[in-house]
């Protein structure tokens, strides 16, 4: 998996509340059977016209936050469908964090599989972020997992986050790697299991 | 000390807890289906690995498939694809799996119960969300994105923080014409869309009790609308008699055996929960939605609400979104609202019980003109069962379509999807935006309720019909 360390770049104000997966990646994407090159229909319903034509004022489709790396989001961010798709489609945008009120727990955890930084703050941080990322001039952030801070032309707000998910991401680890070296705790569990309730063996 | 159904649960399928608090899970089952796979078997193909324990897997598509004559095949060529993809990867890896042909085809979150497969005291994961549909047999189901489905094909185990728990009681008796649905959506209605992040559900209560087997799968169904990580229920002798003889479940044998193990299983007097709520059966009237998030519920007798009237300037400003997307006026009865399409299906409502309710409106009725009504059995058996008792040709005399399984125009992956602007009754369970196609407006209301609403044109309330 990619790492996470430091990220510097354009963040992007989406200040709407429960923003579902299917809003983020409609369902005729789905169809796929590669992870990338969804980032082209990113809200796909919200940047083109049935006719695909580009919406001008959507603020993904207005420089400079068609650059964006970091989302300002609203409460309930990526509630909805499970699809993976959703964060695999704001990663190909080129979006690797995403800061919000508040996540649904399957995007939140979907996010950490693909090497991207989901962070939770209070309201009131967040309302500071999106009026320095909707203003005129700089909307440059730099988000640091390391020192867990988040530096915007305004200041600095620091985040929380859970200590292994953080060492994860910092060092890119393979998650499935990871539980394999756990094959024997895995073993002795099938052992147990199976002679306690053999039918759940075929 | 007391413990919880869900506590139980977990810690018996603890393999290991590390240090900081994340715990790795076993997984008992793991059903697949043709969305969320793909990648992860291209993740296994690409590091060398295999697939754990394809004897506790069962793969099945329904997203894609049509509902028109099977014999057809699927004609769009990407939907193809994928379902070619999960034969193959099914094939390689040895998967056991439900062929479109195979009558046991259908929605995952249907066939496994409907198999046996889904069991009392289980871990069960599936790259969905609606898997909480199982944890209305008191398992333990987490809907999972496709990183962890490679994860678990080839570790059968998840690496999870431990969710917090809440029950949420509901006591007293239903009235007449409310029906499962009518209770989950009370619940979403009262806790918010977001009111279950980072809970397990557990639904209790004298109604929980009355419930059929698959009036629960209803209710741990939408668990995922109201933001939870699962749904669960106590299982009991409802449970337990619904499992006897399935194909999957334990046989004759060893059933006594399992029982005893599944009757320690529901929560210990006084264990305690992270978070309480409780609701009035008698308060649950039939419902239905009016906007596009699965908390905007509103009695089928009352109005469309106001902005104006609005907690916080942030809910103002999503009503008033949402209002426009549906284009409802503020005040407008419900029951005036006329709608252009019914459908009558999914994981949530497209079980046997819910085409007997639906049809039991339809019997001798007519589909109002200019309204287009579908119904799509969840499986190929519950279709079998429905045909059998002469189910279909009620709904067709009446001017419904009488489909093929599968998910269908729940997220109008395959081609049965709205038009712009067009108003649809839907039994299924997400109302967003654009879910059943672009520019499509969902009315979310349980089985009857739709039918009522085909028969009459407009959204309508099953209680008149029940004379």
């Amino acid at each position: 998996m990619e790492s996470f360390t430091t990220l510097t770049g354009v963040a992007a104000p989406l200040p709407m509340v429960n923003v579902d997966t299917d809003m983020i990646i409609p369902k005729q994407y789905l169809k796929t059977i590669r992870r990338t090159g969804l980032g082209q229909y990113l809200f796909d319903e919200l940047r083109r016209t049935p006719d695909g034509e580009r919406i001008a004022d959507f603020v993904l489709n207005r420089a400079p936050w068609d650059q964006a790396k970091i989302l300002i989001a609203g409460a309930n961010f990526g509630c909805g469908s499970s699809r993976e798709h959703a964060p695999w489609a704001l990663n190909d945008f080129g979006i690797r964090c995403i800061i919000a009120p508040g996540f649904a727990d399957i995007f939140y955890n979907n996010c950490f599989q693909n090497g991207m930084l989901p962070i939770v703050l209070p309201q009131a941080d967040i309302d500071t972020l999106l009026a320095a990322a909707s203003g005129c001039g700089n909307h440059t952030f730099t988000v640091d997992l390391d020192s867990r801070t988040i530096a915007h032309p305004g200041g600095e707000i620091a985040f929380d986050i859970d200590p292994e998910r953080r060492r994860r991401l910092l060092e890119g680890l393979d998650n499935i790697g990871l539980t394999l070296e756990k094959a024997a705790a895995i073993n002795d569990f099938e052992s147990r299991q199976r002679s306690a309730a053999p039918w759940l063996y075929a | 000390m007391a413990r919880t159904l869900f506590e139980k649960i977990w810690d018996a399928h603890l393999v290991d807890k590390a240090a900081d608090g994340a715990a790795t899970l076993y997984v008992d089952r793991h059903l697949v289906h043709e969305v969320t796979s793909p990648q992860a078997f291209e993740g296994l193909r690409i590091a060398g690995r295999s697939v754990r324990r394809p004897d506790a897997t069962l793969a099945v598509a329904d997203h894609n498939v049509p509902t028109t004559a099977r014999a057809e095949g699927i004609r769009d060529p990407e939907s193809r694809l994928q379902v070619e993809t999960l034969e193959a990867n099914c094939a390689e890896f040895g998967v056991p799996y439900f062929a479109m042909d195979d009558v046991r085809q259908g929605i995952v979150h249907i066939v496994g119960p409907e198999q046996g497969m889904t069991q009392p005291g289980m871990t069960i994961v599936c790259g969905d969300s609606h898997t909480s549909t199982h944890g209305a047999f008191g398992a333990l189901a987490f809907g999972i994105g496709t990183s962890e489905v490679e994860h678990v094909l080839a570790t059968q185990t998840m690496v999870q923080r431990r969710p917090k728990s809440m029950r949420v009681t509901i006591d007293g008796a239903l009235h007449p014409g409310v029906a499962a649905k009518d209770v989950i959506l009370a619940v979403i209605g009262a806790i918010g869309t977001a009111g279950g992040t980072g809970h397990v559900i557990e639904y209790a209560g004298s109604v929980i009790r009355g419930l059929s087997m698959e009036e629960r799968m209803t209710v741990c169904n939408m668990s995922i609308e109201a933001g939870a990580r699962a749904g669960l229920i106590a299982p009991d002798a409802v449970t337990f008699d619904y499992l006897r003889g399935r194909p999957l479940a334990p046989g004759e044998a060893d059933f006594d055996r399992a029982v005893e193990l599944w009757r320690a299983l529901p929560s210990d007097p006084g264990a305690a929960y992270d978070r309480e709520v409780k609701l009035d059966a008698a308060a649950i009237a039939p419902l239905v939605t009016w906007g596009t998030s699965p908390e905007d519920v509103v009695a089928i007798d009352g109005v469309v609400p106001d902005p104006a009237d609005a907690r916080d300037a942030g809910k103002r400003a999503a009503m008033e979104r949402s209002l426009a997307y549906m284009d409802l006026v503020p005040g407008t009865l419900m029951t005036e609202v006329a709608v252009d399409r019914v459908f009558i299906g999914s994981c949530t409502n497209g079980r046997i019980g819910d085409l007997r309710a639906a049809a039991a409106i339809a019997r001798g009725r007519k589909v109002a003109a200019g309204v287009s009504a579908m119904v799509v059995p969840g499986s190929g058996l519950v279709k079998r069962q429905a045909e059998e008792e002469g189910l279909d040709q009620v709904f067709l005399d009446a001017g419904f379509e009488w489909r093929e399984p599968g998910c269908s125009m729940c997220l109008a992956m395959n081609a049965d999807r709205l038009e712009p602007g067009e108003r649809c009754a839907s039994t299924s369970n997400r109302n967003f935006e654009g879910r059943q196609g672009r520019g499509g407006r969902t009315h979310l209301m349980g089985p009857a309720m739709a039918a009522a609403a085909a028969i009459t044109g407009r959204l309508a309330d099953v209680r008149d019909f029940n004379e």
